[in-house]
């Protein structure tokens, strides 16, 4: 590098970072103002003089939250709601994402059925239609509406075909060799083999499972079968935005429990700050997977 | 070597049989559920006995004077977000491929796609408290600079804005991996030759650089063609209030409040449709688009 050129790469370097670092500021800024508000006193917080330190610190917001009996009953739902949602749709993604990995000789109406399943993310029948057919299949109030009809999560199921196909055929030949049928090999091989694409996928299930608040909020008629993310919504979004005049939303400040819904927003949170390394690790390799691929 | 024919496939064909049998009844019947959109449709009367209207449920809306503006409002807000959903990915992947591989580049990565995994609602919740004019974080800290609070929530010259930057902060980190990712496959050869060559670090990023990920993004820029009337509704719904609807107010925000509020569900329905035919058309194109310039397959 010639010399002159160092005092303007020296000045990039210097902006760059900056930029860079006060970026990624920006991202984790707002949670722990949110975690220090949640952690201060009334007062304090009330006043609004909490920046990104706790003042007073004082856990009595948590244990408020914690002894709230609907808070309990819908982290509970939402516990139920990840597990069985993710059981479902990961078994389902697995059972169509294999025969749909075969070529069209070894499977009949192969692009057909992959068709079949493409053709719904491009089309869909509306919010409405939607909400009527499950409330025809009597899934209203029932767990079940939050895991069946989003059992079948297509992006998925294209990203673990294309995995599945990237194994080698000779595994398969030599299973069948041996006497194995399509179950056996999908389950003895293919499942075993693809672990890393498959808990990539689950984890993204999961936290979709735990994010997903608006189908909780129109299927359950009643607030006890809400799941954590529906009751967050009503009690943090909805109580500080509708129904309230311009004076009363300028006003949220004397609303003294700034510090509960802060708690709220933060326990909401936590479970995926806690998966975070996990995700962080694995999403690189899912967006990678997911990307460019014929 | 291998037995052909059907009852060798069987167990392939068993294998997709359940997955089919929930998207028949969860995405084909609400498909067939959307010509609700040319009934007076009544639940307890239900598909088969609702009156059919012909056209008088669209007649309405295109009547309805919130229509258009909603529209309006709709693509402004999606346009917007695509502009920015691709300029800063493509610029912070740049200036992260500067700083080479250090401790700043990983914890800058780690950090930028936190938001992307919380809920709207979670992140709504945080807006909601930042962004109050009376307390919130944000107006405090531009009080430093003599600025006045800025109701960044409920004054309709802001709101569409606070929309779309909002968006970006969340979702700017993940997308910059695909540019990352390919920022990575860029040739380190020619880095060599045009540093022997006496070219600078902005001759660079410009001659090399970008053209190398050129492709990528074209493509993301053709497949986002699809969302020109996805202003993003879990985001809207979670921010916006009557304050804001002249600006704020979105198609699908629209049809929920139309039809599960209302209960007037034959003119949601028509307003879905609406949506979904525009929204299917375009979504084709850009596919199509994408297979054409890109190879790009979806499977």
């Amino acid at each position: 590098m010639v010399e002159g050129k160092s005092l303007g790469l020296k000045l990039f370097r210097i902006f760059n970072y900056t930029l860079l670092i006060s970026l990624a500021v920006a991202c984790l800024v707002p949670l722990i103002h949110i975690l220090a508000v949640s952690l201060s006193s009334n007062v304090a917080a009330s006043a609004g003089i909490v920046k990104l330190w706790p003042k007073d610190l004082t856990f009595k917001s948590y244990a408020f939250v914690l002894s709230k009996g609907e808070f309990l009953l819908s982290l509970w739902i939402s516990v139920k709601r990840v597990l069985i949602g993710t059981v479902v749709s990961m078994l389902l993604t697995i059972l169509i994402a294999y025969p749909l990995s075969k070529s069209g000789r070894e499977l009949k109406f192969r692009t057909g059925y992959a068709w079949y399943f493409v053709f719904t993310i491009l089309f869909s029948g509306g919010l409405i239609p939607w909400y009527m057919t499950i409330r025809t299949t009597g899934l209203l109030d029932s767990i079940w509406a939050l895991v069946l009809p989003n059992a079948v999560p297509v992006f998925n199921v294209i990203l673990l075909l294309n995995f599945f196909r990237g194994l080698p055929k000779e595994l398969e030949e030599a299973a069948f060799v041996d006497g194995s049928g399509y179950w056996k090999t999908l389950w003895r091989i293919y499942v075993p083999l693809s672990m890393p694409s498959i808990a990539t996928i689950g984890l993204f299930t999961i936290v979709s499972h735990w994010n997903s608040w608006f189908d909780g909020l129109i299927l359950m008629n009643s607030q006890n079968n809400y799941p954590l993310s529906s009751y967050l919504q009503t009690i943090i979004v909805q109580s500080s935005l509708t129904n309230m005049s311009a004076e009363q939303l300028k006003n949220l400040a004397s609303v003294s429990d700034r510090t509960v819904k802060s708690a709220q927003i933060f326990v909401g949170a936590l479970p995926i700050l806690a998966c975070y390394p996990f995700l962080q690790k694995y999403f690189v390799k899912g967006m990678v997977l997911g990307g460019v691929k014929g | 070597m291998l037995k052909k024919g059907f009852k060798r496939q069987l167990p392939l064909h068993l294998m997709l049989l359940p997955g089919i049998v929930l998207v028949f009844i969860y995405c084909y019947i609400p498909m067939v559920g959307g010509i609700m959109a040319f009934q007076k449709f009544i639940p307890s009367k239900g598909l088969f006995h609702s009156k059919w209207v012909g056209l008088k449920n669209f007649e309405y809306l295109f009547s309805m004077p919130d229509f258009y503006q909603v529209l309006w409002n709709t693509v402004f807000i999606a346009i917007l977000k695509i502009i920015f959903g691709l300029i800063v990915p493509i610029t912070i992947a740049i200036l992260l491929n500067e700083v080479g591989k250090s401790v700043v580049k990983r914890w800058v990565q780690t950090l930028i796609y936190l938001p992307h995994f919380l809920s709207w609602v979670i992140l709504g919740g945080v807006l909601i408290d930042i962004l109050s004019p009376s307390y919130g974080l944000l107006n405090q800290f531009l009080g430093i600079f003599s600025i006045k609070p800025i109701f960044f929530l409920g004054d309709n010259q802001w709101f569409p804005f606070t929309i779309v930057l909002s968006d970006v902060w969340k979702e700017f980190g993940f997308s910059t991996i695909v540019y990352l990712a390919a920022l990575t496959a860029v040739n380190p050869s020619l880095y060599e030759a045009a540093v022997i060559d006496g070219a600078n670090r902005w001759k660079q990023t410009w001659n090399i650089t970008i053209p190398g990920i050129l492709p990528i993004i074209v493509l993301m820029t053709t497949l986002s063609l699809g969302n020109v009337l996805n202003a993003g509704f879990d985001q809207v719904f979670n921010l916006y209030s009557p304050l804001v609807y002249e600006s704020g107010d979105i198609l699908d925000t629209l049809i929920y409040r139309i039809g599960l509020i209302d209960g007037q569900y034959g003119v949601a329905t028509a307003l879905g449709l609406f949506k979904s035919l525009i929204s299917f058309a375009l979504v084709s194109i850009s596919y199509w688009l994408a297979y054409k310039i890109a190879d790009y397959r979806i499977f």
